[in-house]
């Protein structure tokens, strides 16, 4: 039986200084690149198969058969690319997790580079996270002066580059065919799949693309084995991972926990929802993810546990809403949100979630009429799987689970403003003024 | 449906300001654009980090930026425009001295970013996406920036303002008025928006060592973790 919370990743972020080599290596750093170029890549790839990391990005996908993807006889370099973009609302894992343990990262990508052959990583970070940026450069400026990356790394003949890339402010490149085309200095828009990035990918070359918080994952397994890796979680979800708990709890924050664990344990370790209230809803995995509500407390936070529920495990962001909150007022939010970040490439998602916006405002305010409800769905039925990419789906999820658990509260914006239904003042953290309207 | 008649609306598709000619781009930062360009097995790839030298160097995506962009990887202006209009991180118009960013995505605008955006908005004098006469400031109402368990979230110039109160933000813009020493909650001291935007090209300024390493609520499992004696089961143990 493991223990409840197992900090692996997160287990050095208040060393002193945690940030740079000389703390990474006093805590043993860097030894799984040593053990991982003493295998062949091919065996490294197994051990991440066998260990059953699947992607912590969102997808879940299983992160050594991604690798094994890579062609063998394509003469184009390989690339690795680290997704670092996060930037779903609710999200906020893998920031900390640079920002305290940046080397983490650089000895999974030089792990991970290895396996798949690849001599010219990136890492592509969100440019809004200045001092996350900072941290990550320095970590890779000391990683070379330390002889872990550049030419013959640490006497074994292996090369490999690393290079810290800043985004410039959009969600979409999160998408990781969005992601290449930005990393190639274009407009970020997803690309039509196949070609998968494992046969045509950054440069037209085989990428693997992962997110930070899998490769950070890779140190730990080379250095314990798949079968530790495997001893945390649950049967098809295996290891640790982070999951960000936001909103109206009494005590927010980071947990690291094997796969499994509830949103109950983790609000009773934590100190509950908000005192004097009680929970309304909540995301397992960021705003792409079907709310869930009161009734869903009990279900393990893993791929299977939270697919049976009707959502997705996503990236683990708990973001949770107590019963002072207007679930009308928030879709809106979200929605402004894919309606700001959607790319434009694709009609229904440009088109519909500007639609959705101007019905949804109507229901803030009190002003939607009789029949409106549907209509929402409808222009959800127009958007979902329409588009090139997931940004899509994902606004459609969070209208259509919200109206699923409280189609009764849409209803009511057929009369009554959402904030006299629910205050807007009672859900914040402070004195809110009692002027209100959604931003364009 | 009457009200819906449709009308295009996307505020954030205007073009680069090309009337305002002037620029501080010269040969050093022609120099370090090049720099940029040959980081990357195609050049092409530097395009986003050069932007943001153009930024912190006009204070804005500048005609003669573009030029230079398109110059040093041998594209055209319109390709480097295309890119440039497409992030929201580009500004059009010249940004202030400190850009001021305040979440209003669902959970920071719930938990009081809405006020927040208000008060700021209303002690700066300018509407968002606006810099006031000075230049001292600019004012942005950002979408989630990946700090939620310190919500309700600002930015200055990039670096975290965590959980943040109508009187903290107030002292906020004071102290940066003012000149004062500021610090970001998880991050270094503030010192400039065109100075982020050159590390963010890729030209560090050796400030990565200022600030914590983490937040409290970034801790808070682990220490619950420490308080239980709970940790990741031993590799011996699992074989």
């Amino acid at each position: 039986m493991t223990d409840t919370l197992t900090p692996v990743l997160s287990a050095q972020w208040g060393a002193e200084k945690s940030w740079t080599l000389d703390a990474y290596t006093a805590t043993g750093g860097y030894e799984a690149v040593g053990t991982a170029l003493k295998l062949t890549p091919a065996q490294v790839t197994d051990m991440v198969k066998d260990s059953g990391l699947r992607g912590r990005g969102g997808a879940g996908f299983p992160t050594g058969m991604k690798w094994s993807f890579v062609p063998k006889d394509n003469p184009n370099p390989t690339y690795l690319v680290v997704n670092a973009d996060e930037s779903e609302p609710g999200t906020c894992k893998d920031m900390p997790l640079l920002l305290a343990s940046p080397h983490i990262l650089v000895e999974g990508m030089i792990i991970a580079s290895y396996a798949i052959n690849c001599h010219t990583a990136f890492v592509y970070i969100r440019g809004e996270v200045l001092h996350v940026i900072r941290r990550m450069q320095q970590a890779v400026a000391q990683a070379y002066a330390a002889g872990y990356l550049g030419k013959n790394i640490k006497g074994s003949g292996y090369d490999l580059d690393i290079i810290v890339h800043a985004g410039a402010g959009a969600y979409i490149c999160g998408e990781e065919t969005a992601l290449l085309d930005s990393l190639e200095g274009r407009r970020g828009q997803p690309r039509l799949r196949p070609p998968f990035p494992a046969v045509a990918g950054l440069y037209a070359s085989p990428t693997v693309i992962n997110n930070v918080e899998s490769i950070a994952s890779v140190p730990s397994i080379v250095k314990n084995g798949s079968s530790w890796f495997g001893s945390m979680g649950t049967e098809k979800s295996k290891g640790m991972t982070i999951y960000s708990l936001s909103g109206h709890v009494n005590r927010p924050g980071q947990f690291e926990a094997p796969l499994g664990i509830t949103l109950r344990q983790l609000l009773d370790l934590s100190g509950g929802v908000r005192s004097g209230h009680q929970l309304k809803f909540w995301t397992p995995g960021g705003s792409s993810t079907p709310i869930l509500t009161g009734e869903h407390l009990d279900v393990p936070l893993d791929y299977e546990g939270m697919a049976g529920a009707g959502s997705m495990l996503g990236t683990k962001a708990l973001q949770v809403f107590d019963e002072t909150t207007s679930v009308v007022r928030t879709t809106l939010r979200w929605i402004e949100f894919y309606k700001h970040e959607s790319c434009g490439k694709c009609t229904p998602c440009r088109e519909g979630n500007w639609w959705l916006v101007q019905l949804l405002k109507k229901f803030e305010a009190g002003e939607a009429v009789d029949g409106d409800v549907d209509k929402l769905l409808d222009i959800c039925d127009d958007i979902g799987g329409k588009s090139f990419c997931a940004l899509a789906d994902g606004a459609v999820a969070c209208v259509t689970s919200a109206v699923r658990h409280f189609r009764g509260e849409f209803e009511a914006g057929y009369k009554t403003p959402a904030w006299e239904l629910f205050p807007y003042g009672a859900s914040a953290l402070f004195p809110v003024s009692e002027k209100v309207g959604a931003h364009a | 449906m009457s009200g819906h008649e449709f009308q295009s609306f996307f505020p954030d598709s205007g073009e680069v300001d090309m009337t305002d000619t002037s620029t501080s781009i010269d040969e050093a930062t022609m120099a370090e654009l090049r720099d940029l360009a040959g980081r990357y097995p195609q050049a092409r790839s530097a395009l986003l980090p050069m932007l943001h030298l153009v930024q912190s160097v006009d204070g804005r995506i500048s005609p003669a930026g573009i030029e230079a962009c398109a110059d040093v990887l041998g594209i055209s202006t319109a390709q480097v425009s295309g890119v440039a209009t497409f992030y929201t991180m580009y500004r059009r118009r010249p940004g202030g001295k400190h850009h001021v960013g305040v979440c209003t995505t669902a959970l920071c605008a719930v938990m009081g970013g809405d006020t927040l955006l208000e008060k700021v908005s209303a002690k700066l004098g300018i509407e968002p996406d606006e810099t006031t006469a000075d230049g001292t400031f600019s004012l942005e109402r950002i979408e989630c920036n990946a700090a939620c368990d310190f919500a309700p979230v600002m930015m200055v110039n990039w670096e975290f303002m965590d959980n943040m109160t109508p009187a903290k933000a107030d002292k906020l813009i004071d102290d940066l008025a003012a000149g004062k020493d500021v610090s970001s909650t998880r991050g270094a001291k503030i010192t400039s928006w065109r100075e982020a935007e050159r590390v963010l090209a890729g030209f560090t300024d050796g400030r990565a060592d200022e600030g914590p390493s983490a937040g409290e609520a970034s801790l808070l499992g682990k220490s619950i973790a420490d308080a239980n004696g709970w940790a990741a089961p031993k590799p011996e143990d699992a074989k």
